[in-house]
C-alpha cells in the first residue's frame, strides 16, 4: 500500500497538511488513519560518524512508522538526537526527537525544537530524563529547568499560540505532533493514570510506554484510562523488547531503573535451550497480547543492542497485517546509504575471514 | 528509554551489585531521616487548615503590610519562613510553593525538580531512583493528597519554576496577589 502522497522524488519532502493533523509526518497520519502504529528506539552512535546512524535507520527500514532517536538516555553521552533526526530526515525516515529536561533549560530547548522542525523532524517526545547519576558522567550538573509536564506545555505554545514562553512571537511555528512518556509499572500506580491525564492536558497527543513485561498489570492501568476516556485524547504506544537472557533480564532489573520484570518471565527465560530465541518469543508474545487490549494504538520496540531482530519480531507478530510501512527504495535520493550497506558487507566480510 | 549502563553480554562482572547511583554523596544524607517531612505527609489535612488559617490572617494585616512596605518585611518574613518550612518540609525556598497541591511534600526535594508527578523509575518500595534511601517525594505526595480536603489539587498541572523568584517569599507574593484580586471586587 502505497500512500498517494509520500514524495518519490524527494523522501525528505513533507507530506501534504491534512485538517486536523498538527505535523505533516507519516507518523501521525497513521495513528489517525487507526492503523497500529509501530515505532522503534535507535541505539545512538559514540561516533561523529554520519553512516553509523544511516546504518541504524536502514536496519528497521520498511518495518516501522517512526524511529526515536534518544537523548543521553540513561544520563550516557551519544551523539544528540537533533543530529541524529536531522540525518534521519534527508534520507525521508520519521524521527522521533526525544528531549530530555535534564541536560538543558529553557533557552536551549525552544531553540533546538525551532531547529529541529526546519529540519524536517515532526515528532517530538518529551522526557524528563534520567538522574544524571544514572550515567557515565555522574559529576555532571543536572539542570532540569523544566519537567516533562512543562516541556509539554512549552512546545505546545510554541506551535498553537506562536509564541514563546517569555510571549516573544513565533514567525513559522513548529509543526509537531508531541509525545510524552508513561510507565504504568512504577509507583504509585494509582496517580499514574492521572499523571497520563495531565501530560494529555499539557499537551501530549500520543505516549510511548517504558518496557511492558507484565501484560496483567498493563491491563489494570489500560482499564483505568479507558475509563477516564484518555485513550480517546491520546495514542498509546506500549513498550516492548526483547531480553537476550535470564542474565541481562536480572541485570536490567536491578540496573535499570523503572523497568519492572515479573519473576516468571525470568524463570522461562532461565529455563529455555535457547534463551535469546526463548526472549524473541515472549516479546512476540507480548506484542500479541497488547494488540488486543483495548485502547492500545500501537508498539514502541526498544530492542537495545539487538536492533537486527526487530523486524523479525514486528514481522513474526503479525501485527502489521498487510500493511507496510513507508520504506526508502535505494534507487533514489543519495548514495550514502547503499554505500553504507556496501561498507558494512565488506566489514563482515572482514570480521568472518 | 532506558538503557544499561555498561553491555551485560560483555561477558564482564558489573561493577555495581544493585542499581546505585555513582553520584549520591552519602555524607550529605546522613543528617536526614526524612522523619519530619514525612510527618507533615501523614498529617497533610491538619497543614492544610493551619496555612489556610495562617494565610487568611496575613492577608488580614495586609494594610500592615503595605503601611511598612512589602519590601521591607520581605527580609524577615524570609527568614521565618525559611526556618519554619525547612523544618517541616526541607523546603529549599524556590519562591513559588505548592505544597498545598502536592500533598504538603515539597516538590523541590525531588533530584529532578519534578513538580507535576513522579518519574518512571520509582523503585517498586516506593523510595527515589536517584536517592536510594528517600522516599520519593511524589509517592509521599500523592498520599498527602489523598489526605486533605483538596484532592484533586494534584492533577493541576504547574508552570516552569521562575528561578528569578528564588529565595523570596512565597507567604507574601501570595498576600498580596489575594489582596490585588479582591481589590476589583471590593470596587463593584
Amino acid at each position: 500500500m502505497t500512500e498517494p502522497d509520500e514524495n518519490p522524488n524527494d523522501p525528505s519532502e513533507q507530506l501534504s497538511q491534512l485538517p486536523g493533523h498538527s505535523s505533516r509526518g507519516r507518523l501521525e497520519r497513521v495513528l489517525r488513519r487507526g492503523d497500529f502504529a509501530i515505532t522503534a528506539e535507535l541505539n545512538p552512535p559514540d561516533s561523529a560518524n554520519p553512516v553509523a546512524v544511516y546504518e541504524r535507520g536502514a536496519v528497521f527500514d520498511g518495518w516501522v512508522d517512526a524511529m526515536n532517536a534518544t537523548d543521553g538516555s540513561g544520563a550516557n553521552c551519544h551523539m544528540s538526537s537533533v543530529s541524529i533526526c536531522a540525518l534521519l530526515t534527508r534520507f525521508g525516515y520519521a524521527p522521533v526527537l526525544q528531549i530530555s529536561c535534564r541536560d538543558r533549560n529553557r533557552i536551549a530547548i525552544q531553540g533546538d525544537v525551532l531547529g529541529a522542525a526546519a529540519m524536517g523532524v515532526n515528532n517530538i517526545l518529551c522526557l524528563t530524563g534520567d538522574g544524571v547519576q544514572a550515567g557515565d558522567q555522574p559529576g555532571a550538573k543536572p539542570v532540569f529547568d523544566l519537567d516533562c509536564m512543562s516541556l509539554l506545555e512549552t512546545i505546545r505554545i510554541m506551535r498553537d499560540e506562536k509564541r514563546f514562553l517569555s510571549g516573544r512571537k513565533i514567525d513559522d511555528p513548529p509543526q509537531v505532533f508531541l509525545g510524552a512518556a508513561i510507565n504504568p509499572f512504577a509507583p504509585p500506580y494509582d496517580f499514574r493514570p492521572l499523571r497520563l491525564k495531565k501530560k494529555i492536558e499539557a499537551g501530549a497527543q500520543f505516549v510511548q510506554s517504558q518496557y511492558c513485561y507484565d501484560v496483567p498489570m498493563l491491563n489494570e492501568y489500560m482499564k483505568r484510562v479507558t475509563d477516564l476516556g484518555l485513550h480517546e485524547r491520546c495514542f498509546i504506544l506500549i513498550g516492548v523488547g526483547p531480553l537476550a537472557s535470564a542474565r541481562t533480564a536480572r541485570w536490567i532489573r536491578t540496573h535499570v531503573p523503572g523497568v519492572h520484570i515479573p519473576d516468571a518471565i525470568i524463570e522461562r527465560l532461565h529455563g529455555a535451550a535457547d534463551q535469546k530465541t526463548e526472549g524473541k518469543r515472549i516479546c512476540i508474545e507480548i506484542i500479541q497480547q497488547v494488540r488486543e487490549i483495548a485502547g492500545v494504538s500501537g508498539i514502541h520496540v526498544m530492542a537495545y543492542r539487538q536492533e537486527e531482530y526487530v523486524s523479525e519480531i514486528v514481522h513474526e507478530s503479525g501485527v502489521l497485517a498487510d500493511r507496510k510501512p513507508w520504506r526508502r527504495e535505494p534507487d533514489i535520493g543519495d548514495d550514502v546509504a547503499l554505500e553504507a550497506a556496501e561498507k558494512k558487507a565488506e566489514i563482515r566480510a572482514a570480521v568472518q575471514t | 528509554m532506558a538503557e544499561p549502563v555498561t553491555e551485560p553480554m560483555s561477558g564482564a562482572i558489573p561493577t555495581r551489585p544493585a542499581y546505585q547511583p555513582a553520584g549520591v554523596n552519602p555524607v550529605r544524607r546522613l543528617g536526614s531521616k526524612y522523619s519530619l517531612r514525612l510527618w507533615s505527609v501523614r498529617n497533610a489535612r491538619t497543614l492544610e487548615w493551619v496555612y489556610t488559617t495562617f494565610s487568611d490572617m496575613l492577608l488580614s494585616f495586609h494594610w500592615l503590610w503595605n503601611l511598612i512596605g512589602y519590601h521591607r518585611v520581605e527580609r524577615p518574613i524570609v527568614f521565618i519562613e525559611k526556618n519554619v518550612k525547612g523544618l517541616l518540609f526541607d523546603c529549599r525556598m524556590c519562591g513559588q510553593c505548592v505544597l498545598s497541591d502536592t500533598g504538603m511534600s515539597c516538590p523541590m526535594n525531588c533530584p529532578k525538580s519534578l513538580r507535576n508527578g513522579p518519574c518512571g523509575g520509582v523503585r517498586a518500595n516506593g523510595n527515589c531512583e536517584v536517592e536510594p534511601d528517600m522516599p520519593c517525594v511524589w509517592v509521599q505526595a500523592w498520599n498527602g493528597a489523598q489526605r486533605m480536603r483538596s484532592k484533586s489539587n494534584i492533577e493541576t498541572v504547574q508552570g516552569p519554576v521562575d528561578q528569578s523568584l528564588r529565595g523570596t517569599s512565597a507567604w507574601l507574593r501570595v498576600t498580596a496577589e489575594r489582596a490585588n484580586a479582591r481589590r476589583p471586587a471590593a470596587n463593584d
